[in-house]
């Protein structure tokens, strides 16, 4: 019995030695050579492999970043500055720090305002449905509802709201990877920069319709007016193909075309207090009464300049 | 002899004429018609009238826009209202010309009289300019400019005519009843098509539920003289219509995955197009009108209207006493392969062949359960693909995959999710991969012609 | 799934006829838990809804219940069901997610794990038969008298097995093993009906057979005759019904004849070489592993390609 335990013993342990022997022996002959500075880059990468970097995954964004001459065309949307000022440090690189941005859904059109004029009784695949026709609204630009983005969105920062048919960004899980931005086949959603303590404008419609047309299928619908561009002061709204957009870059947050647009559709999102429509309209009317006066007052002086 | 049928495939839905019996009616003019420039396969034609026009019946009002392109006629006399986005059956906007009726005054050179012209000229570039001039396409429902078809690129060899005159498709009878009507000029144009082709031999190919249409045809052959055409009768089974499968029916050759039916010797026409090429070519008579089958179990009266090109679909439907209350689905073309209306403004175009409109018992989707791999749609798939592996890799959106599994030779025909026991919306899906294979086939394309381009210099 | 339940119901009413009230039980026992099970787990578990209509979980019972011996206690019987459903088929993902065939994988789990029930078989004691008798199925007397020493024909003639019995019936076994008429009756009610293609089946006894008949040509005394191992044991029951199942079985005609050609083989060698009389269990469970690679490797004719 002893003889067998002994035995046992012995032939489990050489076994076992030999093959640590082997795997040591492999390990060191096929070994790759890699740039050390990869792993180091890898391991302060945030792990997502979201491919929001426009690489397959954090393990690939730490070989191309090693590879690269500077950090210009590789940024981590997830990780955002924070990991890109650790990244630059491991590789000796300067980074300039970008401002934050997150996915915003450019569509208005709720189940109120946006009637559905047919049924949709296919695959339930915003994809699908896109094929097949423009949707089961008047608006042939708006949200198709069957909630693709959703299903793209690996952080669940989207969810679709029931009560009004659209999808819903939750900014505290929104890492503005871009994927829900590919998924949707309309373009509704649009990555634009968070903006200074949260606060954002934008036009939430991308009906190229006609005015009456856009409205009759929609209330939220922007209706190319251009009311909003006539009143912006910093030339941050360009009105084109009868729907208007704002330049994030230009725009200063002074929240006058959220004011003046006649349907709603420009959106204001993380300002601290609601917005007094009434008193804006005040202040627009207040400076053109003011700059009418000062450019009657000069047409004055020179008419009595003239005179003299 | 034996019914002829294709190799592959195929399923045996009810037929469902109801609508056999309705001679084709000509549909009172509507107030404005819209008439589409994008109704053919190509490039859209481009408007040749400006607002404020006057315009008779058959003048033309939009030309080609390429060389795969068709001429687009006026159906109506009266004026150009106006020239602008419109949304058609899908809701997607095209440039429609709009124009207000006013009177029926037609082109003096249209032979409008009812003599049977079979004398047929012997130019065969004279005919094919005609067709051309005519705006003919392809009214199978595929709408591909005639004149493209009849000129064969060089080194190909057209060896049979097929006259396609199976319709299949179920409801559907404009086809049926304009054999039997219009037999004898479909006859003239089958046999005009044959002298284009090089006096080849050519097959009408008629599916045994016509029987009536197969005797008639038989007798206006005889009757009118012509060698070289025959009547086949094909087995009742869908898609016997189906380009490719009739092919093989009829010549017992397959057309290779992405070649044209012209590789294989076969140029097929549908009837409606031999009666629009012998209008075309003998009455000088562009396409301005089609028969429409307006048909339907809970549809009051069963109709085959002959309808101008651009009347407002509402316009036809109002006319036959409005949409049942019952009518859940209205479909333009049939229950296999026809497209949802999801806009009733639509206009009709040239390939408009037939308004279905089924109850929400008949079309109501099953909710769909797990794919238990019994093959089902494989044995139904007329192209021998496999229904139920392309539909998993589409949702994969594995496009190396789809395109090994020949996902692009699909013609979308139905048959699969027809028997499918699960209720799982196969074609939807498969649709949706042979459009991922389709772009990855054009962008190898387009970067083998820049690298070409490129290895020039 | 219920013209399959038609086609069983033939095999169920000879089994019922020949062990009586004892097999009823078996097959209520496995039927209804199957049922139950798939129940409670797609609603608690998975919280689907539920996908009893299909049918499919009473298939799975009968088919169960068919290839257990009729003594076997209820409680074994549950615990089979709860392998057949709740292992092979719902930690898959339920119906058409499963590689093998759950009845073979309850009945090889109760195999393997209560031995001694499965292997006692007993002779037919019609519907109100007294207690059982105990012997073992022919497979099993040939399988000990060979190993014994004897030869196949001498046991033949001792047992008097004879093959006109064998066809209607009465000899020993699992319930279906029993009366090869009736289930051949439901197999060709379900190719008429056009449910199942017929080749799987066709190739598995025609391998069965062309093997069968090759070993006992070079050696009599040891290897058993084609008619005998087409007539015994759970072939025809497995081949009509298990191997044609359409979630475990290929798609196409030639991965069909691969498939039918792998069971047949295999049950013949685990038959003549094995230390187990049958087979047929086993080759099915181990070609269904099969089945996916068999897959891609076979597709079908596509149109306009070579």
């Amino acid at each position: 019995m002893t003889n067998t335990i002994i035995w046992t013993i012995a032939i489990i342990t050489v076994l076992g030695v030999v093959l640590a022997l082997v795997l040591f022996l492999v390990a060191k002959k096929f070994r790759v050579e890699e740039d050390p500075r990869i792993d180091e880059v890898e391991k302060v990468m945030p792990g997502a492999n979201c491919g929001g970097c426009g690489f397959a995954g954090c393990r690939a964004f730490a070989e191309a970043a090693v590879k690269a001459p500077n950090l210009d065309n590789n940024f981590c949307p997830v990780g955002g500055n924070d990991v890109m000022a650790k990244v630059a440090a491991i590789l000796g690189y300067e980074v300039a720090a970008k401002a934050p941005q997150v996915a915003v859904v450019r569509c208005n059109g709720t189940c109120e305002a946006r009637p559905r004029v047919n049924e949709y009784d296919g695959f339930s695949s915003c994809f699908v449905k896109a094929t097949l026709y423009t949707g089961d609204t008047g608006c042939s630009f708006g949200c198709l509802g069957c909630g693709d983005c959703v299903g793209a969105c690996q952080f669940g920062a989207l969810s679709m709201d029931p009560a009004t048919g659209l999808p819903v960004v939750d900014e505290s899980k929104c890492t503005a990877c871009g994927a829900c931005v590919k998924a949707c086949p309309k373009r509704i959603i649009e990555l634009r920069p968070k903006g200074p303590r949260g606060m954002r404008e934008y036009v939430s419609c991308l009906n190229k319709d006609k005015g009456p047309v856009a409205k009759k299928a929609c209330a939220n619908a922007c209706i190319g007016c251009g009311i909003c561009a006539k009143t912006c002061t910093h030339d941050a709204i360009t009105v084109e193909g009868n729907i208007a957009y704002i330049d994030p870059a230009k725009c200063k947050l002074c929240r006058e075309c959220e004011a003046m647009c006649p349907t709603g559709a420009i959106h204001g999102v993380g300002f601290p207090k609601p917005l007094d429509k009434d008193a804006v309209k005040a202040r627009i009317a207040d400076r053109k009464k003011k700059a009418a006066e000062a450019a009657a007052a000069a047409k004055a002086a020179e008419t009595v300049k003239k005179e003299d | 002899m034996g019914k002829r049928t294709f190799s592959l495939g195929g399923v045996h839905p009810h037929d469902n004429k109801i609508s056999r019996e309705c001679r084709i009616e000509p549909l009172p003019l509507a107030p404005a018609v819209y008439i589409s420039v994008a109704q053919h396969i190509g490039a859209p034609s481009v408007p040749c009238v400006a607002v404020g026009d006057k315009v008779k019946v058959g003048q033309v009002i939009a030309e080609p826009g390429g060389f795969v392109s068709a001429f687009i006629h006026s159906s109506v006399s009266g004026t150009v209202k106006s020239i602008g986005p419109r949304a058609d059956l899908a809701g997607r906007p095209f440039t429609h010309i709009e124009i207000a009726v006013e009177g029926d005054e037609w082109l003096e050179e249209i032979d409008r009289s009812d003599t049977l012209v079979t004398k047929i000229p012997e130019d065969n570039k004279a005919i094919i300019e005609k067709i051309r001039r005519g705006g003919v396409v392809g009214l199978g429902g595929a709408t591909f400019p005639t004149h493209v078809k009849l000129s064969p690129p060089p080194g190909s060899k057209c060896e049979r005519v097929i006259i396609n005159g199976c319709e299949c498709e179920p409801y559907l009878t404009s086809d049926f009843r304009t054999l039997l009507e219009k037999g004898e000029q479909v006859v003239v144009g089958a046999a005009i098509l044959r002298q284009v082709m090089g006096n080849v031999p050519c097959t009408i190919a008629i599916e045994e539920n016509k029987p009536e249409a197969i005797a008639h045809i038989r007798e206006v052959i005889a009757k009118l003289g012509f060698e070289g055409i025959e009547v086949m009768v094909m087995k009742m089974m869908y898609p016997q219509g189906g380009e490719k499968q009739l092919i093989d029916a009829v010549m017992h050759r397959q057309v290779g995955s992405g070649a044209l039916p012209i590789s294989v010797g076969a140029v097929v026409q549908n009837v409606a197009t031999a009666l629009a090429v012998y209008d075309a070519v003998q009455k000088n008579k562009p396409i301005i009108d089609n028969s429409v089958t307006v048909t339907g179990e809970c549809f009051p009266r069963q109709a085959n209207l002959l309808v101008r090109v651009g009347t407002p679909l509402r316009y036809i439907i109002d006319h036959l006493g409005g949409v049942p209350a019952d009518a859940a689905k209205v479909i333009s073309g049939g229950p296999m392969m026809g497209r949802a209306v999801a806009n009733l403004d639509a206009a009709t175009v040239k390939g408009t062949g037939a308004l279905l409109f089924l109850t929400e018992k008949q079309t109501r989707r099953a909710p769909e359960t797990n794919c238990i791999r019994c093959g089902k749609c494989a044995d139904a798939c007329p192209m021998g693909l496999e229904p139920f592996l392309l539909q998993k890799l589409a949702r994969a959106k594995d496009t190396e995959a789809l395109e090994a599994n020949a996902a692009q030779d699909c013609i979308e025909c139905g048959c699969c999710l027809y028997s499918c026991p699960a209720h799982i919306p196969l074609l939807d899906h498969i649709r949706v991969g042979k459009g991922f294979v389709m772009s990855a086939i054009r962008a190898r394309a387009a970067a083998a012609k820049a690298a070409a381009e490129a290895a020039k210099k | 799934m219920l013209d399959v339940v038609v086609a069983l119901v033939p095999a169920v009413l000879c089994s019922f006829v020949f062990y009586g009230w004892r097999e009823i039980l078996v097959m209520a026992v496995s039927v209804c838990s199957c049922l139950l099970l798939e129940w409670a787990i797609t609603r608690y578990m998975l919280k689907k809804p539920s996908t009893l209509g299909d049918l499919s979980a009473v298939v799975t019972g009968i088919l169960l219940g068919l290839n257990l011996p009729y003594t076997t206690p209820w409680w074994v019987v549950l615990i089979g069901a709860v392998v057949a459903i709740g292992v092979a088929k719902m930690t898959f993902g339920g119906l058409g997610q499963n590689i093998w065939n759950p009845a073979l994988v309850g009945r090889v789990f109760l195999l393997v794990s209560f031995p001694t029930y499965m292997t006692t078989w007993s002779q037919p004691q019609g519907l109100f038969g007294a207690d059982a008798v105990t012997g073992a199925t022919p497979l099993g007397v040939i399988n000990e008298g060979l190993m014994g020493g004897a030869s196949v024909q001498d046991i033949m003639a001792q047992n008097g097995y004879d093959y006109g019995q064998m066809l209607f019936a009465n000899l020993g076994g699992s319930a279906g093993e029993v009366c090869a008429i009736a289930l051949l009756l439901g197999f060709v009610y379900l190719c008429v009906r056009k449910v199942i293609k017929p080749w799987i089946t066709l190739t598995i006894f025609a391998t069965v057979a062309l093997t069968a008949l090759i070993f006992s040509g070079v050696n009599p005394d040891r290897f058993t005759g084609p008619l005998f191992n087409l007539l015994t044991g759970g072939l025809i029951l497995g081949a009509c019904f298990m191997a044609t199942d359409y979630v475990t079985s290929p798609m196409s005609l030639w991965g069909g004849v691969v498939f039918g050609v792998g069971i047949g083989f295999l049950t013949m060698m685990i038959r003549y070489f094995g230390s187990y009389p049958e087979g047929v269990s086993f080759a099915i469970l181990i070609m269904n592993s099969f089945v996916p690679l068999i897959n891609r490797a076979f597709h079908q004719k596509k149109f306009g390609r070579k």
